[in-house]
């Protein structure tokens, strides 16, 4: 195993630049990738981690710098020429066709051929043996799209190994899977490192760069911070090179003691759905945080759904301040004083091609009727206002929505709802594919919100964070409420051993 | 034996009556293909007007566009065992079976205004008009007009490669050849519909020096001379006097611009293709008058000169 | 970057693209700006294009707000029909102008309204649930003229479609005042914002708490409305209602026209202004051909080869294109876009 080799690294970076008209994206950053080895790359989103992989795979131009593979100075011209170059890159989201069969997603591009013809039997005998190697043996014939996001990605992860075979990039595969699917990909990642493939590994859970990199590089505001070996390093350390600041460290190991008091603000009874949630019942004071765990697919983001009336409930009955309130779609839950940012922001919450101004005022706009237009500059007050409270990385409220970081646009959805002035929030993952320091200030936003008297409903699966804000916390599992935590009860410990199911073994 | 003569006898002139009953074609079906148009709804009414008027019991069948529903109905035409059978077929080709069977049943058929592509001897005859003579007859009424005068004509032609657009083009084109004085010097489509006839008027308005240029308008359907008449009152000119206007199919609205002095002749398409049809039936079920195998109904012109508001009044609800 | 520059960027393609149009036109055609007045109006090869352009301009209004909602409405030029053809029947049946008219625009909106409803509340694809009345709606008309063209003499409707105001055609006047109002509305209220949230992302708009379903109601309401005040237009110009003929294909046109104004078929971002410009472009390429002389063959050939230029040179790629040569750059927002992503 060439782990650590002295001699010429697989690929290598020296002083790449990359300026973009107003901000250099990469200042002259050097960064090394051994065979077999995976190599973390960190930083904040901005920090210029997307911007030294596309240059490395040729997506982008770069201004300045050498790339050299093997010792040899290469100058690809996209991602398709890197490939030939033996680069191959798997992103976030499957970039594969989700309604073309397995095998079609293997080998498109270069299907095997017989007289002329695509030969289908081939075709499924290759992907077949391919992904036996992966370990996944699936039927290849069913569409992409009829597996799990974990399974799609190893199939992306095949694919791009088929055809480039020196170096696999891997821009935040984990951050929709969870954490079964974590350890499949892991294992996957560890036998391609075996094979002697260089690993690029981008994430922003601490967890997992700790348990699969060799070694690390960090970037900020387009300058690189350091290279360092994994074990060699810890927590504090790390974060401290990504953040430039010390991240106060959370010491506090189990949840707030329950402070509300008298008549809950918000009950439901017997609430539910048939086929996605078993009834519930479920009080939330003023001023009160309820986290829910659970692992996906569990029920959890069911029980958003039926709260906010996404989703009609068909039991029960809610109540608010006491009186019935009738929750049958969304618009009723915003004017009883809902919110709710769901779980996938690119689907279910921006509107990528509307500005940030638009995207912020759109809720309230939507509660007062398109009648009553609010006012250009209220809207930009209104924007601005919140742009700078919650530190919104955007040049100004006329950028679209959906040119701005993971964390902004999250931090936007908070906006849009804060507008509201709002009695009850649900955010659903409000910390989920963000960077370390966004992550910090909207879980300081939550307690700031509760302090306020603020009703909050938080989903994650970060049983830490749930730890450090909640008041009481809801455990879900099979579609089920199955225990509810609270005060000092609130630990991670507590919270694992609920999720997993008694009979079943622990999942951690 | 003699009352079993005379009942010999009597069956004879039993059997005679009904031959001569049958001889009257009593019972005819018509397949008419829709009523796409204001002529084809005339068309129909005036073959249900006719069959009143001669004593038929006429058994209508409208397809709706539709060859299945003529095959259909044709059939069971058949099966009723009527005298004789219109038809107006929808589309060219595929009428060779369902005609071999009426020919086996004995039953004549007449074909109405179209044409199909099967063996002569699978119908009677067919009832219809000659294009390209349309063409020729409004070329003619505008050379006789013009008494040698010298005219720019403009041409409204039908929807380009449609087969009344060729032949009324070409009709026209043969009726001016050799007259020096005619000249066609603008051919645009109007797609046989008011709206492009109107638009495309204006646009031979504008082209020709605000229509100074032009003396004349020949249109392939009347519909598209009623736009155009609306076109050219627009531009401050007037339709029969300072523009000429020819055009074919005599629909009633025409009639009335005629009337008003607006527009100066039409060839009529006529929609009685049933009368000259009923008529050559009754000639073979008389004494089997073999009638021609295809019988071109007249196309007559109208000029301001036949009381063009009487005709309107005649023509006008016949569902046109 | 203020609004007006913004705008004046954002028409600028259309609006270029009209005037090498009409440039053309008028070095094969030199007479063509002779405007005269005839018979009290405006009497000229450019007041035909407008004048002309007016009924699928009208379309085009509608069909954008559809078209910005993610949607399209294909029964547009049917809808023309049976408008058409309400009118020449109320007035022939003697209603009084004021009544038929309310009748025929009544007409325009239950259209809309069924196919809003199966779009918005039966989740049918727009294109499918439009394809209905599209085919079942010439049927329609046809019903109420009986097969015939509905010939009228009222000069009250008929000023509709070939009377005129100061001048100036009816038609003409009726698709400003009706594109002014639209975009007075839907730019003065929150609507232009909401419907173009619904278009980008309908899930996350009703998330949201936009009301989608009665929004999307209304934006084929809208468009039913634009085809039946189309319909009456083209009915009251020829004097009569033409089940057969009346708007036939002009849901293409109209279509097209919001394309080459260049909002995205898969909805979004709108400019009525500039599909506006578009109708009229298609339009002079009509009137042009017309002027031109060709025979009749040629028209769509030629029509489909300037279309096709006008739409290869708006399109992404080439614009790139245009942006590298260019010194100046046109598009800052690819580049900022990089600059945000890396």
């Amino acid at each position: 195993m060439p782990q650590s080799d002295a001699s010429q690294p697989l690929l290598r970076a020296r002083g790449v630049r990359k300026i973009f008209p107003g901000t250099i994206a990469l200042d002259g950053v050097d960064f090394s990738l051994q065979a077999g080895e995976v190599h973390a790359l960190l930083g904040e989103n901005g920090a210029g981690k997307s911007t030294l992989i596309k240059c490395l795979t040729g997506a982008y131009r770069r201004d300045d710098g050498d790339i050299l593979l093997e010792g040899a100075s290469i100058d690809p011209k996209g991602t398709l020429d890197a490939q030939a170059y033996g680069i191959g890159t798997v992103y976030q989201e499957v970039n594969l066709l989700p309604n073309l069969s397995v095998a079609e997603n293997l080998s498109l591009g270069h299907q095997p051929t017989r007289f002329g013809m695509i030969s289908g039997r081939r075709m499924n005998a290759d992907a077949r043996e391919v992904l036996a190697q992966y370990g996944l043996d699936i039927d290849v014939t069913r569409n992409l799209d009829s597996y799990s996001v974990a399974v799609q990605q190893v199939i992306a992860i095949a694919r791009a190994v088929t055809l480039s075979g020196k170096v696999l990039i891997l821009d935040e595969p984990t951050a929709s899977l969870d954490s079964h699917e974590v350890k499949m990909l892991f294992d996957v990642v560890r036998s391609l490192k075996q094979r002697g493939l260089g690993i690029v590994f981008i994430s922003h859970f601490l967890d997992q760069i700790f348990e699969i990199s060799d070694r690390l590089t960090v970037l900020r505001n387009g300058q690189l911070v350091g290279t360092e070996v994994t074990a060699e390093i810890d927590r504090v350390k790390l974060i401290n090179m990504m953040l430039g600041r010390e991240l106060e460290q959370e010491v506090r190991s189990h949840g707030k003691h329950h402070a509300a008091a008298g008549e809950p603000r918000l009950s439901f009874t017997g609430f539910g759905r048939k086929g996605s949630i078993e009834p519930f019942d479920l009080s939330i004071h003023a001023g009160e945080v309820v986290g829910v765990a659970g692992l996906l697919g569990s029920g959890r983001t069911e029980t958003a759904e039926v709260l906010f009336g996404v989703a009609q409930h068909d039991s029960g009955e809610a109540r608010q301040d006491g009186t019935v309130l009738s929750l049958t779609n969304s618009r009723q839950a915003i004017s009883a004083g809902f919110g709710f940012c769901p779980e996938d922001r690119k689907t279910d919450g921006v509107i990528a091609d509307l500005t940030v101004r638009e995207n912020i005022a759109l809720a309230l706009q939507a509660g007062i009727g398109w009648m009553r237009r609010i006012p250009d500059r209220e809207q930009k007050a209104m924007a601005n206002d919140y742009i700078r409270k919650l530190d919104i990385r955007t040049p100004d409220a006329e950028k679209p929505v959906g040119l701005l970081s993971g964390g902004n646009q999250q931090k936007v959805m908070l906006a849009r709802w804060l507008v509201t002035n709002p009695s009850f929030l649900i955010l659903d993952e409000p910390t989920r594919g963000i960077d370390v320091g966004a992550h910090a200030e909207i879980i300081r936003l939550i307690e700031e919100l509760c302090a306020q008297g603020m009703s909050l409903l938080v989903i994650s699966s970060e049983l830490d964070e749930l730890v450090a804000y909640s008041h009481r916390v809801i455990v879900v599992r099979d579609r089920q409420h199955v225990a509810e935590l609270a005060g000092y009860e609130i630990t991670t410990d507590n919270m694992v051993r609920a999720i997993a199911a008694p009979e079943r073994e622990a999942v951690h | 034996m003699i009352s079993k003569k005379a009942l010999v006898g009597a069956g004879l002139l039993a059997s005679m009556l009904m031959m001569s009953s049958s001889a009257l074609a009593q019972t005819v079906g018509f397949s008419q293909i829709g009523s796409e148009s204001g002529w084809r709804a005339a068309e129909t009414t005036l073959t249900l007007q006719q069959a009143k008027e001669r004593g038929i019991d006429l058994k209508f069948a409208d397809a709706q566009q539709k060859q299945e529903n003529q095959i259909k109905a044709l059939r069971s035409f058949i099966a009723q065992g009527v005298d004789a059978i219109l038809i107006a077929p929808v589309v060219a080709t595929g009428w060779d079976s369902v005609l071999e069977e009426a020919k086996e049943a004995e039953i004549p058929v007449i074909l109405l205004d179209r044409m199909v592509d099967s063996s002569d001897d699978l119908y009677l005859t067919a009832v219809g008009s000659d294009l390209v003579h349309e063409g020729s007859v409004a070329g003619q009424w505008l050379v006789d007009e013009l008494g040698g005068k010298d005219c720019n004509v403009v041409e409204l032609q039908g929807t380009t490669g449609s087969s009344p657009a060729i032949d009324r083009k070409n009709g026209f084109e043969q009726a001016i050849e050799g007259h020096a004085n005619i000249k066609l010097i603008r051919s645009q489509t109007g797609d046989f519909t008011r709206t492009k006839g109107k638009e495309v008027m204006e646009s031979f308005l504008k082209a020709e020096d605000g229509g100074k240029n032009i003396c004349a308008l020949y249109a392939h359907n009347d519909d598209m001379a009623v736009g155009a008449i609306q076109a050219i009152k627009e531009a401050g000119l007037k339709p029969g006097e300072d523009i000429l206007v020819v055009s074919i199919d005599a629909v009633p609205d025409i009639f009335q611009a005629m009337a008003a002095g607006e527009a100066n002749a039409t060839v009529e398409l006529t929609p009685n293709m049933a009368g000259p049809a009923f008529d050559a039936l009754a000639a073979y079920m008389k004494d089997g008058t073999m009638p021609p195998k295809f019988i071109q109904t007249e196309s007559k012109l109208y000029t301001q000169a036949d009381d063009p508001q009487a005709v309107y009044e005649q023509k006008k609800d016949l569902g046109y | 970057m203020t609004g007006l520059k913004l705008f004046s960027r954002r028409i600028l393609p259309q609006l270029v693209t009209l005037a090498v149009v009409v440039g053309l036109i008028s070095i094969m055609f030199p007479g063509f700006f002779e405007i005269s007045i005839a018979n009290g109006r405006l009497y000229g090869s450019p007041i035909d294009i407008l004048n002309r352009g007016a009924p699928v301009a009208l379309l085009a209004i509608g069909m954008t707000l559809v078209i910005a909602t993610g949607g399209i409405d294909l029964s547009v030029g049917a809808v023309m029909a049976i408008c058409g053809a309400m009118a020449a029947w109320g007035i022939t049946e003697g209603y009084g102008l004021g009544l038929t008219l309310l009748m025929a625009l009544a007409a325009g909106l239950a259209c809309g309204l069924w196919n809003g409803l199966l779009v918005a509340v039966l989740g049918i694809q727009p294109i499918v649930a439009t394809l209905i009345l599209m085919v079942a709606g010439r049927g329609i008309a046809q019903l109420i003229t009986e097969g015939a063209i509905l010939t009228f003499n009222h000069e009250g409707l008929i000023f509709f479609g070939s009377g005129s105001l100061f001048t100036i055609p009816t038609p003409i006047i009726i698709a400003i005042v009706t594109g002014a109002l639209v975009t007075l509305i839907v730019r003065r209220s929150a609507l232009g914002m909401l419907i173009e949230a619904i278009g980008i992302n309908l899930r996350a708009s009703t998330l949201a708490g936009v009301n989608t379903r009665v929004l999307l109601i209304a934006v084929y309401m809208a468009s039913g409305l634009c085809a039946a005040l189309a319909g009456v237009i083209a009915a009251a110009d020829i004097r009569g209602a033409d089940a057969n003929n009346a708007g036939l294909w002009l849901e293409l046109d109209a279509i097209l026209a919001v394309v080459i104004g260049g909002t995205s078929l898969l909805g979004g971002r709108f400019s009525l202004i500039a599909s506006l410009i578009g109708a009229l472009i298609i339009q002079a390429v009509n009137t042009g051909i017309l002027l031109s002389g060709f025979p009749p063959e040629f028209n769509l050939i030629i029509k489909a080869g300037i279309i096709l230029i006008i739409l290869v040179l708006q399109s992404p790629t080439i614009r790139t294109m245009v942006i590298f040569l260019s010194p100046a750059p046109v598009s800052q927002a690819d580049t900022e876009k990089q600059a945000v992503n890396q």
